[in-house]
């Protein structure tokens, strides 16, 4: 080969660079895994386990809008005994009471910008109650 | 070459006649099918929209279903204005509808206006005092043939089967048509974002964002929990608003338009409105 002492150097030096966020991701704490905080209430049941929740909370929300809105399902869901009426505000921020430490800790580390807080309101909004302007 | 012209000429002639006159044979044949639809409902023509159309002008088709309408008695407003403002802050409270004082941008769910301009068609030159001196109770008629859902492009407005025309806000796309539409000026745009002037939030009901449409839902939310609407709720003692199925004949609401001699908005655009008023 001509040029070894050119050549293997910079296909190193090469390597190194294009895997660059994978060793630096590994060695440093700049983006540690994310760990939404569990109901501070104690809840121990969700509508769905989860790992279910984890891959579908987004599908199920959907299917909660439309049944609700459009179908007329607007029945109780009974988690753990308690009684939950469909909805973003009236379900899920009943246990999960901080929008912050729960659903912003993962749609941050993955660039997710979901809408639902420009209209319902967090539980932190809602406690404001009196806004002034 | 000349037969075979013949020939051609007589073929496209007996065609085109054939094709001319197919139209009037098929009317013709299919006729006693249709009349008798539109006397007598039961002959076996069951088709939902058939029903519909042979239905004679102006006559009560046979009630499917639940339709829930209201009634606005406005003899017991009269002269008490504090009265209406109660029933439009229970619903602004109720729903965060935000206070705009601004013509433009201003949201409106349930609102006050002016005897003319509520019935247009009902206004005479010489009316009388009371007409002039109170305002009129209005909100979303929740039509039987709603316009609004007719030009909404998403879907994002609907009739339900109990006859409320509810929103989506999620699938709105701020286009305005319905607004259009929407022969009751019912709707409003949010021109900005609707929060910093939402004085008091009622944590189970969402706020709307910059770029949709929202009107009067008929709280459809709170019927759903066996409540009753908010601006009637507020008012109850009056008993100045009732609230209903308008196909179940014993119902309060069908017993006071029985009873009563109440007129709707505009009534010649063919809407259906739902919410009728005694004046």
């Amino acid at each position: 080969m001509y040029n070894k002492r050119f050549i293997i150097p910079g296909l190193v030096i090469f390597v190194l660079f294009v895997t660059f966020p994978l060793w630096f991701n590994a060695f440093s704490t700049a983006s540690p895994v994310p760990k939404p905080e569990l109901p501070p209430g104690g809840e121990k049941e969700c509508v769905a386990p989860a790992s279910e929740m984890r891959d579908r909370h987004m599908v199920l929300l959907n299917e909660w809008r439309d049944g609700v809105l459009r179908d007329g399902e607007r029945d109780v869901i009974t988690v753990g005994g308690k009684q939950y009426r469909k909805g973003l505000q009236m379900a899920c921020m009943q246990c999960h009471t901080s929008k912050e430490k729960f659903c912003d800790t993962c749609h941050d580390y993955t660039s997710v910008n979901p809408f639902c807080w420009d209209c319902h309101l967090t539980p932190e909004e809602a406690a404001l109650k009196k806004e002034t302007h | 070459m000349d037969k075979q012209r013949r020939k051609f000429l007589k073929v496209a002639g007996a065609t085109a006649l054939a094709g001319i006159s197919a139209p009037a044979v098929v009317k013709l044949t299919s006729s006693p099918a249709i009349a008798s639809s539109g006397h007598d409902a039961a002959t076996g023509h069951e088709a939902p929209g058939d029903a519909h159309k042979a239905a004679p002008h102006g006559a009560e088709e046979a009630p499917k279903g639940v339709r829930l309408g209201l009634v606005v008695d406005m003899r017991k407003f009269y002269g008490k204005p504090e009265l209406l403002d109660k029933a439009i802050a229970a619903c602004n409270k109720v729903h965060n509808v935000p206070q705009i004082d601004n013509k433009k941008s201003e949201i409106k769910w349930v609102w006050k206006a002016p005897f003319e301009n509520v019935f247009p068609e009902h206004s005479s030159s010489h009316s009388s005092k009371i007409r002039k001196e109170n305002d009129f109770l209005v909100m979303c008629n929740h039509c039987d043939e709603p316009p609004c859902v007719r030009v909404c492009p998403t879907q994002a407005t609907y009739r339900l089967p109990n006859g409320i025309v509810a929103m989506d806000f999620h699938r709105c796309i701020g286009c305005r048509f319905c607004m259009m539409g929407c022969p009751y000026g019912a709707r409003s745009f949010n021109w900005e974002n609707p929060r910093p002037y939402i004085k008091e939030y009622n944590p189970d009901f969402p706020s709307r964002m910059r770029g949709v449409v929202e009107k009067c839902n008929f709280c459809g939310e709170r019927i759903a929990l066996g409540k009753e609407p908010a601006c009637l709720e507020a008012v109850k003692e009056s008993g100045a608003i009732v609230f209903g199925d308008l196909n179940d004949p014993g119902s309060e609401i069908c017993e006071v338009l029985d009873k009563e001699n109440t007129i709707q908005r505009k009534p010649s655009l063919g809407t259906k409105p739902s919410v009728f008023y005694i004046v």
